[in-house]
């Protein structure tokens, strides 16, 4: 397989999820939204701060409100990490190794990418996002079906997962980076009386609320949160989920190209570190300063990565 | 002017070829058969089926516009088409052998060695050198066009990178899926066993004779035109597609640069023209080669498809002299015939060309797409004598021929069948001992009416190309 190709199928699938990710976020700001009416403008801006990229906003729009925001994350083509940017390069980058992609993913990629571009030709309304967001979750949902239902379990299949769980652990740590600046200043904070509706959202925006609910009887506190949102391996989305995957998807290239590589050890080293944390742990030494660490180390296991299988010349 | 219409005679009846597929056709089934062309170009764009086209705005993807009445040859008319493709494509590969070694032809006195020496596409670096295999042209592509019942003329050769086989077998693909029933009701040859063919015959031409060859499809990359068609043949031959920034020469080898460190290539089937091939050779600012291949190329340990410098025989000005290279090379009459060409480097071809411009079309040597022709008996008169100063002042830069009366096959319009004006490219693949040209071919049509251009920069669309099991 071209060192170009595995570049290609991991950002492809970055991308992919990036988008999915992006969707998910406006979905919880948008039921913060209805359901708070004190502070709208203040939830769309927490809604912007997740993609750590408001300085940008600022630059674009001079107020912030629900329709600047839900067109800066949906449309626009100046913030390159915006739906539209997002699909355009994971078309671009599928385009690119179409060689290594099945029919049915190519395909499905190339028709997610054209809906999307006749669907965000013009603004988006609050009325007609949830309609919209269904169609840019399940789209993706299609891409990724068709991933694992047509293609060979082999390298591509390797990093296109690769790509998948480096992104959303990014994701999922920085969404509770961010909640945790607005909502715990201070570690004494931890249970007194933060607005629960806060931490709801932060379930929400990582799909995480329904099954949180099935395993905890509705009880929504901020620790119970973090533990499941960081440490429960049964969680898609959680940090020690993707830490597991990233360093299974690594073990197994190393197996079928038996050869020993830097990023396996570096993935099951963050891996172990994860499963045997406890929750009081991380609380103890603060929660920013665990997920600060926490993107430091992911960053550095995608860099070697791209060593490791020489994606770039 | 008079056409041929290959679907119904003079009379109005339709011709045999086409009587079981009118049958289908004239069934109150397809009473709304045009309603179906979205579901084909949807087909199209889901697949990719795009080529790019760059305006000052931004980038667009395009669809080359499918018609969906075939159209439909007898075995008994491909076999001529077949042989004289065959015919031709081997000429052509001693033709270029001779040139780049003995030059027999010249010295023969049948090509004047001014036309091949001072030819921008003759390559030096290419004299005394054998390509692994002998052959040059591994992949041909010849134009086609059909005057009456069994007259075709050859219209022009692509020798170097001739393109349209992934049209050729994703139109086919589509009728496959829209119209299943049809192709139960008639026979046809297939064409989809056209990437297996073209992979044996570039392992067939590898250097390494014992061991199972690499091959490579080298694409300038995704932003250009033929990039579908690059990324597809790769993928329908099973083989890695590569650019530029992928290979390295290692070791006196080409080798591309892979997930488990660099792998040798032994076979480049590049769709990289040859100025842009190796930037140490040719075009020093091309970022689309490989510094070095050349050098690599001509210690004979990698195969490049099709060879550098094949372009001089397919060539506007040479193209005229293949009746006689033939003749010269196989001692046979050639079987396809050429169409009359006046070279305007010649000082009564020109006088000819001036006087009769309005029944001629005019085009340049090098150019391509159909850009920078001109149509004499559809200009006005300034276009005529605007055309007039533009050859006089460069002569030798044009040829010119007659005005042919191209067969038409009926398009699906909303008012019913129309016909059109078509071409056909046939493509012949070339291994040591035999050339094998698919039993199908590329069908070219003008959309516009009365228009006798049917390059899809100017227009064209295309349509699937049948070729009976019956004769």
């Amino acid at each position: 397989m071209l060192g170009r190709n595995a570049a290609g199928i991991y950002w492809m699938f970055r991308y992919l999820e990036r988008c999915e990710n992006n969707a998910r976020l406006l979905r919880a700001g948008l039921r913060i939204s209805m359901t708070q009416y004190d502070h709208a403008s203040q939830d769309w801006e927490s809604v912007l701060m997740a993609t750590s990229i408001k300085t940008l906003f600022d630059k674009i729009y001079n107020e912030c409100n629900s329709s600047s925001v839900i067109n800066f994350i949906l449309r626009e083509k100046e913030n390159p990490s915006s739906v539209i940017s997002s699909i355009d390069k994971a078309r671009q980058n599928a385009r690119m190794i179409r060689t290594v992609l099945t029919k049915e993913v190519f395909e499905s990629i190339n028709e997610i990418y054209f809906n999307l571009k006749r669907l965000l030709k013009r603004p988006v309304t609050e009325q007609s996002l949830p309609k919209t967001i269904d169609i840019i979750q399940r789209q993706s949902a299609l891409v990724r079906g068709c991933l694992h239902g047509t293609m060979l379990r082999n390298d591509v299949y390797d990093f296109a997962r690769l790509g998948t769980f480096v992104e959303r652990a990014d994701n999922t740590a920085r969404i509770l980076d961010m909640k945790y600046h607005i909502l715990l200043p201070a570690v004494s904070y931890v249970g007194s009386s933060v607005d629960i509706s806060q931490w709801e959202n932060i379930l929400r925006s990582v799909s995480a609320y329904q099954s949180y609910k099935w395993l905890n009887e509705n009880e929504l506190n901020p620790q119970g949160i973090c533990n499941y949102l960081i440490l429960d391996d049964r969680l898609p989305r959680s940090l020690n989920f993707c830490s597991k995957n990233i360093s299974l998807n690594l073990k197994s290239l190393s197996q079928s190209y038996n050869t020993s590589f830097c990023s396996v050890k570096m993935s099951s080293g963050q891996s172990l570190y994860l499963k045997q944390l406890g929750i009081e742990e991380i609380f103890k030494n603060g929660l920013h300063e665990f997920l600060s660490t926490f993107l430091v180390k992911l960053n550095s296991i995608s860099n070697q990565i791209e060593k490791d299988f020489r994606f770039y010349k | 002017m008079s056409f041929y219409n290959e679907m119904f005679g003079d009379d109005g009846n339709a011709r045999l070829c086409y009587f079981k597929y009118l049958e289908w056709l004239n069934a109150p089934e397809q009473k709304n058969l045009i309603k179906r062309k979205e579901e084909a170009e949807n087909v199209f764009r889901r697949t990719g089926i795009t080529f790019n086209v760059y305006s000052e705005k931004e980038e667009t993807e395009k669809l080359i516009p499918f018609d969906l009445i075939p159209r439909i040859l007898t075995g008994d008319e491909w076999k001529i088409i077949q042989r004289g493709v065959e015919q031709r494509v081997k000429a052509i590969n001693s033709f270029l052998w001779d040139i780049y070694h003995h030059q027999e032809i010249i010295k023969a006195g049948i090509i004047p060695r001014s036309l091949i020496e001072q030819n921008e596409a003759f390559l030096p670096e290419m004299i005394g050198f054998t390509p692994p295999s002998g052959i040059y042209t591994h992949i041909a592509g010849i134009d086609l066009v059909r005057t009456s019942e069994k007259e075709f003329f050859v219209l022009e050769d692509n020798v170097r990178t001739p393109s349209g086989v992934s049209y050729m077998i994703e139109n086919r693909e589509t009728m496959y899926n829209m119209f299943p029933e049809l192709f139960s009701k008639i026979k046809v040859r297939s064409v989809t066993e056209y990437p297996a063919k073209l992979l044996k015959a570039l392992k067939a031409s590898s250097p390494q004779l014992l061991n199972d060859s690499t091959v490579a499809v080298l694409t300038p990359g995704m932003y250009n035109s033929a990039y579908f068609e690059h990324s597809f043949l790769a993928d329908q031959m099973g083989v890695e597609l590569v650019e530029s920034q992928d290979l390295q020469i290692i070791d006196g080898r080409v080798a591309m640069r892979t997930t488990q460190g660099f792998k040798i290539i032994d076979v480049l089937y590049r769709r990289v023209d040859d100025m842009f091939l190796d930037p140490l050779s040719f075009n020093e600012n091309s970022a689309l080669g490989v510094p070095g291949i050349m050098d690599v190329y001509k210690s004979g340990s990698i195969t490049i498809a099709n060879a550098p410098g094949t372009g001089i025989a397919d060539d506007k000005a040479i193209y005229s002299y293949i009746p006689e290279i033939i003749r010269f090379y196989t001692g046979q009459k050639a079987l396809l015939k050429n169409v009359e060409t006046w070279l305007c480097g010649n000082k009564e071809h020109l006088q000819y060309v001036l006087e009769n411009m309005s029944s001629l079309v005019v085009k340049e040597v090098h150019g391509s797409g159909g850009y920078g022709m001109l149509i004499g008996p559809a200009a006005s008169k300034q276009e005529l004598s605007a055309f007039k100063r533009k050859l006089v002042r460069n002569p030798a830069n044009y040829i010119a021929q007659p005005t042919l009366s191209l067969s038409t096959v009926p398009v699906l319009k909303k008012s019913g069948l129309a016909p059109r004006h078509v071409d056909l490219r046939p493509f012949a693949l070339v291994s040591r001992d035999n050339v094998f040209v698919t039993a199908g071919g590329l069908t070219r049509v003008a959309l516009k009416k009365g228009s006798l251009v049917v390059n899809s920069s100017q227009g064209g669309g295309t349509k699937d190309t049948w070729i009976l099991e019956t004769n």
